[in-house]
């Protein structure tokens, strides 16, 4: 009965070429894992483009009549996959992260410069992460051991030497059931480092109440340990975690049952788990803004005014704090004057960035000013919507704890730290 | 050498790119793949039949089928991988090779893997996704796999088993009830029927062919359970596959765990973003409790891209309900005025579907929307008034003024759909407009030339109209319009015309029609349903392409319909082993089998020499541990592997380093605490002390490893713990409680004065939404019977009061049910006791009949219960009225971490200290319940807290801001412990009483 719904020609499933796209249009590069697919796909991805207006608009998923193609939009270049039938997309954007995050991670940014730089590298990794469309090798540490990242002193021994940074020994990593760690890594200094940074999304109404709030939240680990350890960290208060998203190396059972997160960590940079603190919570929101920002009907001016505060600050200084306000696009100019820091009026994408610094309670920073219209347009309907950035050091807004961390399966010692920093995530001021 | 591998490497993508245009070249490079593929070394094995297997030429067919053969009984699971992979390759090169690649396919599905059984199972899809029965076999083995596979074989073998467990079971949702009424049979898995024996597993098995009562295939429920910890993948599209797989495979009950992790994906990229928005707009329609408790992570920011809010919006849109439309609207409201025009307009729309769902707001949001009609941007105003016919046409008879309205309107909308609906609907309408649809009319006919084709038509129609039932006053304006519309250029609007004379206008021959014109015409028209665009779209997989497009993608599998009676499940039985050493209990060990063989296997020959340390001492301990206490532990650390490992490794060693540990750290402990966090001022230099630091912490920690090895000993006896385990996993699968929080009863009273909100005036959106609870039920002031048709009823909402931070502000409501106007209305000279003071409202001026207002006052009552004794007068009466305060009313939340808790807990004790300990009844043991059971009462705030079984909640007395602090000490069993410390004794004491209460009741 299923022989009906099967066709009989062949299926090319998956990813059958990539694209890489500059923000001026330029195809730069182009990789096919199939049989050749010509340029002018592309042709219908510009039109979408030119459609949407802003690049963040540009519909991930386009249909054309042959092809699907599939795209993301990362550190201002597209990468256009062309797909030939039923595939998950999320399966195709997700694969897509993967390869700019691999570019990311081997050249330290994931720009056209750098990938024109790099371009043979950047051949022999698609090449390796992709068979026939499917993915193959996708983790840093069985690519790091296949292909050499890129560094001055390789590229200048390589010079020198003839020898290329292609990995002369083939990666046993794949082979093994834990494919993250690659096999005998040696370090004269053994250490472990966690980052837990915290992300507060919130949108503050007008009048300064919560409409919504909640802490995001990353455990980021550097680990840098020889041999095969196995680590387990645990918290004081794990039940803050609401919902948690583990890297494959998490044993899972373990956390079900014990709330202990045990893992054979791979080796170098990667992140640990991702969680949600439960909604339950009030989250504490440690800045405040007042604001006045008025136009004035029929004149050419308005006002402007914000000033920032601390609150529920554990008693924390609170850092780095930048405001990010889209201007209505009538605003023509912008003349403030802020107590503290510098800002910054873009009069072409009409945005004010506003570099505050560190808030002293004695002393609360505010920004004042007038604001130049078009004359004659009529005034904006809506005030400009506040972006705060800010940065806690030494704090997890949410209370999370490290309890400790055990390693078993190796001899040595090796050195432990945790560090804890709370920011703003999407932060938004309505006014 | 160094250099060769690396050209070698280039050449290859070299070769692979050019070999379809330049065949006789390649050819010439098959020989030294050949010699490749006999390489001892199994990495070179895979590679050349990799770069092989990508040569599309022809020619080579039966060289690549050769290879793909060798390599699928290769040594090495790495080298089958590779020729899982090459099975594709070859077949899109050669459809006619698929019956010797599907015997490839199927001796390759039996490996056990996890390396190749992504691989295969994608080639599987590829090549022959209609040959269910390869899959029987293997089921149950892909199942206990999944959680090992790689990420990108999970994607697809989730996939392929939706499809596959849609042929094989029947539907979870045919008999919910029974299934609720028989929660142990449903959940059963595989170690609790160890634990019960044979004879269970047999009844199971005998009930499925007789179909009733439903009982989920065992199996059925091995696919939910293995897939449900992916959920908490990193990989987003995992985590999608699996929402898909519990969309369509699980019973109702359960599809909600997978809320959460989707609401989780929105913080990811913004493509991400968009295909998880889709889907979650096709299940909000279908499944609406789900997104519920999550409601606000879709709220739209004002940096969110246009088609990212325009689907967050659309599912705000399909959550709305009666008890969240208040905040779903103010919400709107805000949107309203977004700079970004397109998202307006989706607002608008959205706002127009609330209303015609959602029966008790049509009339706020026509309102509102008619407000926007003055807006001054055109786009937002053409919008609005399309929705406003819409809304219209539901109730058009009380609505003859917006009607009025609309018509001048016409004199400035310019935007062509705008204009088109004001015509229609004063056609439609014009015997509730009798005076205005004439002049329109007569405007239009004026400008008929200059307008769009669109409302050309609509002038037709609206000409027709009027001559059907005021013939007297436009016959010549008709005949007028229809002869402009006779010669216009468009031929659709002269085929109107002429069709519309022809009807109207009787003449010799077509009367036969005319006399039914007004029938025609003016037939009563059904109101339009305004629908998700999402509806329906769930008939696609989710999480599909053919989905996300909604339009059927080429390759495209439908996923089928339930069969109606079960297919035999004995298929999926799997011979046993020979070595198996138990024959008692034959199925159910069957079913695990190929687990176990699985990870015998993998650390097994399979594995080439370098086998790393990990699996070894894996396979180690299990051996160790099964010939030390028989047949039993081997199942409970087949169980879980994964698990086994970390605890082998640890059992080693721990013993003695573990103390050896412990002493250190106990030493070190002084130096290091207090400075809690700062461990980043760094490494090298402070290493010692920065190292106490972070292992030192308290006593608890250092128990608590022993303690868990105590638990669960590595090689118990047989019943304990398969008892344990299934105790876990029930509790594992109890359904999942995700309460919308929101009491129904309380935002709806609200109602009236929260879609104030929607007349888009300047005035400030209520602050509220702090508390998770917003106000207390609705108390009588008044009756309407005493009252002399005026009913007062009052409610606390639990805001802060504007004028003064100290008053707990009162939300009076109003409603003058008698049939004349009350006039006046305002309180009198009130008569307090000390202390109490009161902020009155405004005084209302009239109340006309059958309205309602709400008004706001503040009342002081000085940190106690005394009731608020006031007059409030009418300009003919006076009512004597008290309003009296629960205790929780008395106090405002506060925000404190748990160590400041804890601190001012310390300073609270003796004789501000009351204790009352209780059994919490089953119903009120979940921490959403609870939480919500002691908001309700008192206005507090939960205070985050790490322990296990804790709720504190924390609150300062208006008046006088002395703090109260709540802990509940809640058992697993229901006993409890509820403390409250606060200065005001009394109370406290009072609020004892009420939480005691609400949380037995």
């Amino acid at each position: 009965m299923y022989t009906k719904l099967f066709k009989l020609f062949s299926l090319q499933k998956m990813i059958h070429s990539l694209f890489l796209i500059n923000c001026s249009g330029d195809i730069f590069l182009e990789k096919h894992w199939k049989s050749v697919v010509s340029q002018s796909v592309c042709d219908y991805f510009f039109e979408a483009q030119e459609k949407a207006a802003d690049v963040e608009n540009v519909p991930p998923v386009i249909s054309t009549p042959h092809h699907y193609l599939i795209s993301i939009y990362r550190d201002k270049l597209f990468f256009v996959s062309v797909i030939q039938t039923e595939v998950p997309p999320l399966f195709v954007i997700e694969f897509l992260h993967r390869v700019a995050d691999t570019f990311q991670d081997y050249f330290g940014e994931c720009s056209e410069a750098a990938i024109k730089d790099n371009v043979v590298i950047v051949y022999e990794l698609l090449e390796e992460m992709l068979d026939n469309g499917f993915p193959l090798a996708t983790e840093s540490n069985i690519l790091k051991e296949l292909i050499k990242p890129p560094t001055i002193l390789r590229s200048v021994v390589n010079s020198i030497t003839g020898s290329s940074n292609v990995g002369d020994t083939l990666p046993t990593g794949q082979l093994s059931n834990i494919p993250w760690r690659r096999a005998g890594v040696k370090y004269t200094n053994n250490e472990a480092y966690f980052d837990v940074v915290e992300e507060i999304d919130a949108i503050i109404d007008k009048s300064g109440s919560t409409v919504f709030a909640e802490i995001q939240g990353v455990i980021d680990a550097c680990i840098k340990l020889s041999g095969m350890p196995d680590l387990s960290l645990s918290f004081m208060n794990p039940r803050l975690l609401d919902d948690v998203s583990f890297h494959p190396c998490i044993r899972f059972k373990r956390w079900e049952s014990e709330r202990v997160l045990s893992f054979i960590p791979p080796d170098g940079n990667f992140r640990l788990i991702s969680y949600r603190v439960s909604s339950q919570n009030l989250v504490a929101i440690p800045v405040y803004v007042k604001h006045c920002i008025s136009f004035k009907e029929n004149s050419s001016c308005g006002r402007f005014d914000i000033t920032i505060g601390p609150k529920q600050n554990m008693g924390k200084t609170i850092e780095g704090i930048t405001v990010t306000v889209h201007m209505p696009k009538v605003v023509l100019n912008m003349n403030l004057t802020p107590t503290q820091g510098s800002y910054t009026f873009d009069p072409v994408t009409k945005v004010l960035t506003w570099d505050v610094g560190k808030i002293t309670p004695q002393k609360l920073p505010s920004l004042k000013g007038l604001v130049n219209l078009q004359s004659g347009a009529p005034k904006p309907e809506e005030n400009p919507s506040l972006n705060i950035q800010f940065k806690i050091q030494q704090l997890a807004i949410s209370g999370l704890k490290v309890n400790r961390l055990d390693m078993y399966g190796e001899k040595y010692k090796p050195f432990k730290g945790v560090k804890y920093v709370t920011k703003a995530g999407k932060f938004q001021v309505r006014t | 050498m160094k250099t060769i591998v690396a050209v070698k490497k280039l050449v290859y993508v070299y070769l692979v790119r050019y070999a379809e245009e330049q065949q006789d070249l390649a050819l010439l490079s098959i020989s030294t793949f050949q010699r490749g593929l006999k390489d001892p070394n199994q990495l070179i094995r895979a590679s050349a039949l990799r770069v092989l297997s990508s040569i599309r030429v022809p020619i080579i067919v039966p060289i690549m089928m050769l290879a793909i053969k060798e390599a699928a009984s290769d040594m090495s699971p790495y080298v089958r991988k590779t020729a899982a992979h090459a099975i594709p390759k070859l077949y899109s090169l050669d459809s006619d090779q698929k019956d010797q690649l599907i015997e490839v396919i199927e001796k390759l599905l039996a490996d056990k893997t996890t390396l190749v059984a992504g691989s295969v199972v994608m080639a599987f899809e590829e090549v022959c996704p209609e040959r269910i029965d390869l899959i029987h076999k293997n089921y149950r083995k892909l199942c206990n796999l999944l959680i090992d596979v790689e990420e990108w074989g999970q994607v697809v073998i989730i996939s392929m088993l939706t499809r596959y467990a849609r042929t094989q079971f029947l539907s979870p949702t045919q008999n919910e009830s029974l299934l609720e009424e028989n929660p142990e049979k449903a959940f059963y898995g595989s170690e609790e029927d160890e634990a019960k024996g044979p004879g269970s597993e047999e009844a199971a098995t005998a009930a499925l062919p007789a179909r009733k009562p439903y009982v989920m295939d065992p199996d059925h429920r091995l696919l939910l359970r293995n897939t449900k910890p992916l959920l908490q993948s990193r990989s987003a599209a995992v985590v999608m596959a699996v929402a898909q797989l519990y969309f369509h495979l699980a019973p109702k009950a359960e599809v909600g765990v997978i809320a959460k992790a989707l609401v989780r994906l929105l913080r990811s990229h913004s493509e991400v973003q968009y295909v998880v928005l889709q889907n979650v707009a096709t299940m909000s329609i279908k499944r609406r409790g789900m997104f519920e408790p999550y409601l606000k992570s879709f709220y739209i920011r004002s940096t969110d891209p246009t088609q990212i809010k325009i689907l967050k919006l659309e599912v705000l849109t399909n959550l709305a309900n009666e008890t969240n439309t208040p905040t779903v609207l103010r919400e709107f409201q805000t949107y309203i005025r977004s700079m970004d025009k397109d998202f307006v307009a989706a607002t608008i729309q959205a706002i127009g579907r609330c209303a015609t769902n959602i029966g008790r707001v049509r009339d706020t949001c026509l309102n509102g929307l008619v407000q926007l009609l003055s807006n001054r941007d055109e786009l937002v105003v053409a919008e609005s008034v399309v929705v406003i016919k819409k809304l219209l046409q539901m109730q058009p008879a009380q609505h003859g003024e917006i009607i009025k309205h609309l018509a001048k309107l016409t004199d400035n909308i310019q935007v062509p759909m705008a204009r088109a609906s004001i015509l229609w609907l004063i056609g439609e309408y014009c015997e509730h407009v009798p005076k205005i649809a004439p002049d329109v009319l007569r405007k239009m006919a004026k400008s008929f030339t200059a307008e769009e084709d669109i409302v050309k038509l609509q002038i037709i129609n609206l000409a027709a109209k009027l001559y059907l039932t005021n013939s007297k006053q436009t016959k010549l304006l008709t005949q007028y319009v229809l002869s402009l519309a006779k010669y216009d250029q468009n031929y659709d609007i002269r085929d109107r015309a002429r069709f519309t004379r022809q009807l109207i206008v009787p003449s010799e021959q077509g009367g036969a029609l005319s006399r039914h014109a007004k029938k025609l015409f003016l037939a009563p028209k059904p109101a339009p349903v305004l629908e998700s665009s999402f509806k329906d779209r769930d008939h696609f997989q989710l999480g599909s392409l053919s989905h996300l497009l909604n339009a059927k993608a080429t390759g495209y599998q439908e996923l089928p319909d339930w069969p109606e009676e079960a297919p035999d499940p004995s298929v999926r039985n799997v011979e046993v082993p020979e070595w198996t050493k138990c024959s008692n209990r034959e199925k159910r060990k069957e079913k695990e089998k190929p687990f176990y063989s699985d990870s015998e296997g993998e650390s097994g020959p399979t594995e080439s020499a370098d086998s790393d340390p990990e699996s070894e001492s894996a396979s180690d301990s299990k051996s160790s541990s099964e010939s030390g206490s028989g047949e039993s532990s081997s199942e409970s650390d087949s169980e879980d592997q994964e698990e086994e490992k970390g605890r082998s490794s640890e059992s080693e060693q721990s013993e003695e380093e573990g103390e050896k540990r412990k002493m250190k750290k106990k030493k070190k402990v002084p130096e290091g605490q207090g400075e809690g966090s700062s461990s980043e001022e760094d490494s090298d230099s402070s290493s010692g002390s920065s190292e106490s630091e972070r292992t030192s912490e308290t006593e608890e920690e250092q128990v608590e490893p022993a303690s868990w090895r105590k638990k669960t000993p590595p090689s118990g006896k047989s019943a304990p713990v398969a008892k344990e385990i299934s105790l876990l996993d029930l509790e594992d699968f109890t359904p999942p409680s995700v309460q919308p929080v929101s009491p129904p009863t309380i935002v709806s009273t609200s109602l009236a004065t929260d879609l104030e909100g929607l007349t888009l005036t300047d005035s400030p959106l209520v602050p509220s939404l702090l508390s998770p609870v917003v106000g207390v039920g609705r108390q009588e002031l008044l009756h309407r019977v005493a009252g002399e048709g005026l009913a007062v009823d009052y409610t606390f909402s639990r805001q802060p009061f504007s004028g003064d931070p100290h008053m707990v502000s009162v939300h009076i409501h109003f409603s003058n049910s008698s049939d004349t106007p009350i006039k006046g209305l305002h309180v009198g000279t009130p008569k307090l006791p000390a202390g109490i003071s009161i902020q009155e409202f405004p005084e209302i001026e009239s109340l006309a009949p059958g309205e309602s207002v709400t008004a706001v006052m503040g009342i002081n009552f000085c940190d106690s219960t005394q009731a608020a004794n006031f007059q409030l007068c009418t300009q003919t009466r006076q009512f004597y009225v008290s309003i009296q305060p629960p205790v929780g009313e008395l106090m405002a939340p506060v925000f404190m971490s748990e160590n400041e808790f804890k601190k001012e807990q310390g300073k609270l004790t003796g004789m501000s200290e009351i204790t009352e300990k209780l059994t919490l009844p089953d119903t009120c043991r979940n921490d959403h319940i609870v939480v919500q059971r002691v908001t309700a009462v008192a206005n507090l705030g939960r205070v985050p807290c790490g322990a296990s079984d804790e709720y504190r909640f924390a609150g300062r007395t208006l008046t006088s801001g002395s703090l109260v602090l709540l802990t509940l000490d809640a058992r697993p069993t229901g006993a409890a412990q509820l403390t409250v410390n606060s200065e005001k004794m009394v109370i406290g004491t009072m609020l004892v009483k009420d939480v005691v209460q609400a949380l037995t009741q």
